[in-house]
Formats: C-alpha cells, sequence, structure tokens
C-alpha cells in the first residue's frame, strides 16, 4: 500500500513555539479509542486548542487564523511520551505534511515517516530564525526540499541542510512502504527462522 | 576489536539483513499487543489481504481502556468496549493467545509479560506501547513502536529499525534508607532530562542497580522512555534467573538450564564501548516527587522547586507554562503541599511488591480524609496474590480500596481520570499536562511516598511520616 509521494513545498508555516511537546498534547488519550486511522485532526492538541465547554481558545496558534499552511514548526523535544501512531496520524489529517523542530523524539520520527509526514530537523539557532520570520510576517514562505535535503525560509534566503536516512527519503519520494518492503522480504525471513542459532526453546 | 554491549549481543542475533544506508531488518522473538495499537494494524493486513506470519508469537491482552471496578458487568463506554470487542475479535480470526478481560491472566500488557514469563532474557519484543522497555529489566531488546511497525511485525515477524547508539548508566553504591527504585529512575531522568536519552538505548549498571529485585529493574527501565531513550536494560544475574523459575512460559527443565547457561553469556563485556556513559552515586539520591508536566522536572521531596533564576533561558518559556499548569510558583516548598488524589498503579508500579510496600506502610493507619485513593493491581495474578496475603484486608482498614486491574488512571482513557485542578500523586510515569485527566496535575513518586502522602493529605518525607530515619539525619 502506497503512501503519498512528498514533493517539495513551498508554503507558509503554523507555529506552535512550546518545548517537550508529549503526544498526550497532540492527542490525548481519550481520543484513542478509534478503530480506524482517520479523523484523528479534529482533535489535534484538543485540551490547547479548545476550553472544557469546547470553545475555541483564542491565545492558542492554531487557532489563530493569521497563521496557516502545512508546515507545523514545533519547539525542541517534540514527540516525546507515548507511542501512539495516532500523534502522527493527527498531525497528518490535520493538513500538516511537514514538522520541523529542532528534536524529535525516537518514535514520533518513526511513525511519521511511516505515514508521508515529513520530520524536519534543524538546529536551535535555524529554528529561532524560523520562528521569529513567521513573527514578523506569519505569510512567510518556506520551501522544504526533501531530494536536496534542504529548508528554506523564503525572505531572507537563509537555508540549512537537514538529515534523513537515505532509505525513508527513497521511501517518501517514491511513496513505498515498509511493509511491501517487508513482505518482499519473506523468503529470507524464513530462511533466517530456519538457521538461526536458538540457545534453548522458547 | 573492541568487545561486545550487552545491547549489541542481542540486537546482532536478531539481524536478519541490513539495507544499505538504511534501518536493520530486526527479527522480533515476541510481540505484545492491546487493544489500543493493534486494530488499525489487523485492519492494514485485511486491506492487503494477508494474516499474521507467526501468530504464536504474539500475545494479547486488553488493558488501557478497561474499567477498574465491576469488571464482570459489560463496558459502558461504547468506544472503549468496541475496541476491546476488536482485540477479541482479530485475535479469533489470526489464532493468537488473548488474555481476555475477567480471565485469570489479563493485566497490563508489561506487567503480564514477565509474570507469565513471556519476557526472557536475550529477546526482542516490541508492542505498541512506549513502555515495551519494561520488558528490557530480563536483558532483553524490548521497545515501543507504532502501529504501522505493529502491522510490520503481524505480517512479517520483523521490524525495520535503525540500530539506537548506546549508553551506560551507572549507578554505584548504597541506597539510603527509604530510597526505592522509582526514586533512582526519577533521579536519573532529572539529571539527564527528559529528552537526554534521546537516539540512545541505555544500558543501567552498578552495584545499586544490581541489588534491585526484578520488580525494583522493571520500575527503572519502564521509565527509560521518559528520558526519551528507545529503550533500557539490565544484564540478567541470578536474581533474573531466580525470577524466570517456574514460570508459565518459562523454559522447563534441561531446557532451562540451557536457557540460563546462555543468560549469562549476556553482558556487556569489559571492553566494550559506549557512544555514552554516565556515572551517579546511589548515596546522592533521596526519596524523589515531580513538580513540573514533563518527567524530568523532579527533585528530592525535602528540595524546593526551582527558582527562575536557576533555569536556562530557553526553558524559562516552558517552565513558566508548567507552573501556571500545576498552580505551582518557582521557588515553592514541596513539603506540605495539599495533595487530593494518591494514584498506585501502573506498569511502572501496579507489581505485587508495590502494593506490598504500601500496604506495610499504611497498616494500621488511616487515610487523610482529604485524599481520594486509588489502588490498582497491575494484573488479575496480582490482584490474587493481594487477596491472598491479606493486603486487601490490610488496605480496607486503612480506608482503601483495591480496584481490578488494568491501566487506569495512568493514561485517562478508562473512567479513572483525576479531575480538573485536583493534584494527584501518582506512581505512574507521566506527568504531561491532562495525562490524568483534562487539567489534572500530576506529581510522580514511588509506592512509599505515596503511601505518606496518602496517610498525611500532602506531600510529605515518606522516611519521616514512617520514622525510619532518625531525626537527625533527617533533611
Amino acid at each position: 500500500m502506497a503512501i503519498d509521494k512528498f514533493t517539495t513545498i513551498t508554503a507558509t508555516a503554523v507555529p506552535v513555539p512550546y518545548e517537550n511537546i508529549d503526544t498526550d498534547q497532540i492527542i490525548p488519550a481519550r481520543f484513542l479509542k478509534a478503530t480506524t486511522r482517520d479523523g484523528f485532526g479534529e482533535n489535534l492538541f484538543r485540551d490547547w486548542r479548545y476550553d472544557k465547554d469546547n470553545n475555541p481558545k483564542k491565545d492558542f496558534e492554531l487557532n489563530n487564523t493569521k497563521y496557516s499552511g502545512p508546515i507545523l514548526v514545533g519547539g525542541k523535544n517534540f514527540g516525546s511520551g507515548s507511542s501512539r501512531e495516532h500523534a502522527a496520524w493527527a498531525i497528518h489529517d490535520y493538513g500538516f505534511k511537514v514538522v520541523v523542530s529542532s528534536f524529535f523524539a525516537d518514535i514520533f520520527k518513526n511513525n511519521s515517516l511511516n505515514n508521508g509526514l515529513l520530520p524536519v530537523q534543524i538546529s536551535e539557532e535555524f529554528l529561532e530564525k524560523i520562528f521569529s520570520a513567521i513573527d514578523k510576517d506569519p505569510k512567510a514562505q518556506f520551501k522544504v526540499d526533501l531530494e536536496n535535503q534542504e529548508i528554506s525560509i523564503m525572505s531572507t534566503g537563509e537555508k540549512e541542510k537537514f538529515d534523513i536516512n537515505p532509505y525513508k527519503k527513497e521511501c517518501l519520494i517514491n511513496g513505498y512502504d515498509d511493509i511491501d518492503y517487508l513482505l518482499s522480504m519473506k523468503d529470507k525471513i524464513e530462511a533466517f527462522e530456519k538457521t538461526r542459532v536458538k540457545p534453548y526453546t522458547y | 576489536m573492541a568487545g561486545k554491549t550487552l545491547f549489541d549481543k542481542v540486537w546482532d542475533s536478531h539481524v536478519v539483513s541490513e539495507i544499505e544506508g538504511g534501518p536493520s531488518v530486526l527479527y522480533i522473538d515476541r510481540h505484545l499487543i492491546h487493544e489500543v495499537t493493534s486494530p488499525q494494524a489487523f485492519a492494514g493486513l485485511d486491506k492487503r489481504g494477508i494474516n499474521v506470519l507467526r501468530p504464536e508469537n504474539t500475545i494479547a491482552t486488553p488493558d488501557h481502556n478497561v474499567p477498574t471496578l465491576d469488571q464482570h458487568l459489560p463496558i459502558k463506554d461504547y468506544l472503549s468496549s468496541f475496541q476491546v470487542n476488536k482485540l477479541t475479535e482479530n485475535t479469533e480470526k489470526h489464532g493468537i493467545t488473548l488474555f481476555g478481560l475477567n480471565t485469570p491472566n489479563q493485566g497490563i500488557v508489561h506487567v503480564v509479560g514477565p509474570e507469565q514469563g513471556l519476557t526472557q532474557p536475550g529477546m526482542t519484543i516490541v508492542c505498541g506501547d512506549s513502555h515495551t522497555s519494561t520488558h528490557g529489566a530480563f536483558g532483553s531488546v524490548a521497545f515501543g513502536i507504532g502501529t504501522s511497525e505493529v502491522e510490520m511485525v503481524l505480517a512479517t515477524q520483523c521490524i525495520l529499525q535503525p540500530k539506537p547508539k548506546s549508553m551506560r548508566i551507572n549507578v554505584e553504591g548504597e541506597l539510603k534508607p527509604g530510597v526505592t527504585s522509582k526514586d533512582i529512575i526519577l533521579y536519573i531522568i532529572s539529571q539527564i532530562t527528559a529528552s537526554g536519552g534521546t537516539g540512545y538505548f541505555i544500558e543501567y549498571a552498578g552495584s545499586a542497580i544490581r541489588s534491585l529485585s526484578m520488580e525494583g529493574r522493571m520500575t527503572i527501565c519502564n521509565m527509560s522512555i521518559e528520558s526519551g531513550a528507545r529503550g533500557g536494560l539490565i544484564a540478567p544475574d541470578d536474581t533474573t534467573f531466580k525470577y524466570m523459575k517456574g514460570r508459565k512460559y518459562a523454559p522447563e527443565g534441561a531446557d532451562f538450564d540451557k536457557a540460563v547457561a546462555y543468560w549469562k553469556s549476556l553482558r556487556t563485556d569489559d571492553d566494550a564501548e559506549f557512544d555514552k556513559e554516565i556515572h551517579f552515586r546511589a548515596e546522592d539520591i533521596e526519596p524523589m516527587i515531580t513538580y513540573g508536566t514533563n518527567p524530568g522536572m523532579g527533585t528530592g521531596i525535602t528540595q524546593y522547586i526551582p527558582r527562575e533564576d536557576e533555569i536556562e533561558p530557553s526553558n524559562l518559556k516552558s517552565f513558566r507554562k508548567s507552573m501556571q499548569y500545576m498552580g505551582f510558583n518557582a521557588g515553592d516548598k514541596l513539603i506540605g503541599k495539599s495533595i487530593d488524589y494518591v494514584f498506585v498503579g501502573s506498569c511502572t508500579n501496579g507489581r505485587i511488591e508495590d502494593l506490598r510496600e504500601f500496604a506495610h506502610y499504611v497498616k494500621g493507619l488511616k487515610k487523610a480524609n482529604n485524599v481520594t485513593a486509588w489502588i490498582v493491581p497491575g494484573s488479575k495474578q496480582v490482584e490474587k496474590q493481594a487477596i491472598e496475603e491479606g493486603i486487601v484486608e490490610i488496605l480496607e482498614e486503612a480506608g482503601f480500596e483495591l480496584r481490578q486491574p488494568g491501566c487506569s488512571a495512568c493514561l485517562a482513557m478508562n473512567d479513572d481520570k483525576i479531575p480538573e485542578g485536583k493534584v494527584a500523586v501518582s506512581t505512574s510515569n507521566r506527568n504531561f499536562e491532562g495525562r490524568q485527566g483534562p487539567g489534572a496535575r500530576t506529581m510522580l513518586a514511588s509506592p512509599f511516598t505515596a503511601a505518606a502522602v496518602a496517610i498525611t493529605g500532602e506531600i510529605a518525607d515518606p522516611r519521616q511520616v514512617f520514622g525510619i530515619l532518625e531525626p537527625e539525619k533527617a533533611m
């Protein structure tokens, strides 16, 4: 099953300038009861977006109409905590294609990549520059170029390279799916099962 | 050539193949599943028209959604009930063993695995839950995965995974009286921060770690993820082998001896090198408690919340946000703060030793009137032991009630939610905003500290409350 192919994006961004945004903030546990992958965007950042009477909290960036676009920019250590893939689904379902931060939690990063959501890890300095570019102009444009592994601030022309595992890059660009890849290795996996030395029976 | 770490030995022996410039194809020995992160994975298999490759290697139990009272009745919440039923349906369809609700082996997946002997040294173990790191206490490579990865394992018994970097954390020396394994791990996270372990797999070593029981070691490894680490592990030793013997799924007879001979080889070679190595002294650790909204925001219970001038400028915004959420002020003293709820349970501290410890200290005393306490066993087995050992009576006499097994108030997914604005001292693992319920305020601590809080109704030093320190030594 293919995932969406990732191409270069030039667009505006939405800031969530807080550190240590954990997956309980991204999608609280009480919204994990669905048995399909769809619709989680509705509850993205639920308790930051809405008060207990379900009124939008005006001071939260996602509720501020001046911000829009498919790029989400978060503070350091984004996606920590629970392994819930629902966090990546919620962000993707809401309409984001890229998450930018200076540091990502490991499981969140894997989950994002498995869903065609590109985590772009950059230096703290460059992250600050992005936040201040949005601060100056909420319609500031950013270019995320996966092929060249580069993110640019269009207004200033400043750029920074980002790392991505070459295999994962290939998957995103071509829309490949890990499970298809693993299924294609079935003979090798079965051979491993037969030849591995199991020190005892379990 | 440098020797191998324990982690290397287990990981390397499970690599089916390496992708150039990419992740390893890692073979998984045990796959644990629960109701929340598996339904989409099964749906994925259906969509692809494929079956589970090795159903015998996967074990299922419902835990996150289950109520902890009246489990004999149908689950009231429709969506929770639907998810739990879906797990039954999926496991039946694919021939996977299910420890279902109201059966003797049900419980929190990370409590059930070890107590059934499913968790064994040298194995690779995954589960769609970040606290899978718990199983590392046996010297297995165990880590949490997302649902796409659950589908990978169901479909191929393998996972694509980049090899993490290696870190060893040594805790040497003797723990002071009243300091428990929960305090060790909260101390470690407070020192290395909630992201200090990201990218690493941690081996815990040193005399203080070796002195712990298996349950204590599980508490340490459980919270590895709270430092951001992919997982944590501890070399198996006689404590481990003794724990394994006689467990339902553990090897038996000659096979057990063969297993032990192999398990003994699972230790880091003396000349192995780690990407990072950290040393702590056991004597520096006191009973710990968290005051903020990530598990790295913890300190000794006799201490104060940091002042703003002690916070790094880049962290100030997050620090202020967390103080506002908690209703605390920078520089506040922790002792004496009034507490509304006490939760003892979860995959971190819901095992029999935790209940024994809590019961031991509250025995003959009375719960404070201002405190609502939820004492939740981690599994049906733990519940059974608690009944057999008379723990239930001790608790009831002191004004506590033992509920039924499940994840309970750890994550506000079932009925057990801490109300908005209320402060809970919790033996669970996460103090994130809203983790225990929208607006709930969580302070993480050990069962020993939770006992002191439940009795006094406020943050209290358990060593003083229960008189295990001579007054002049008390800080």
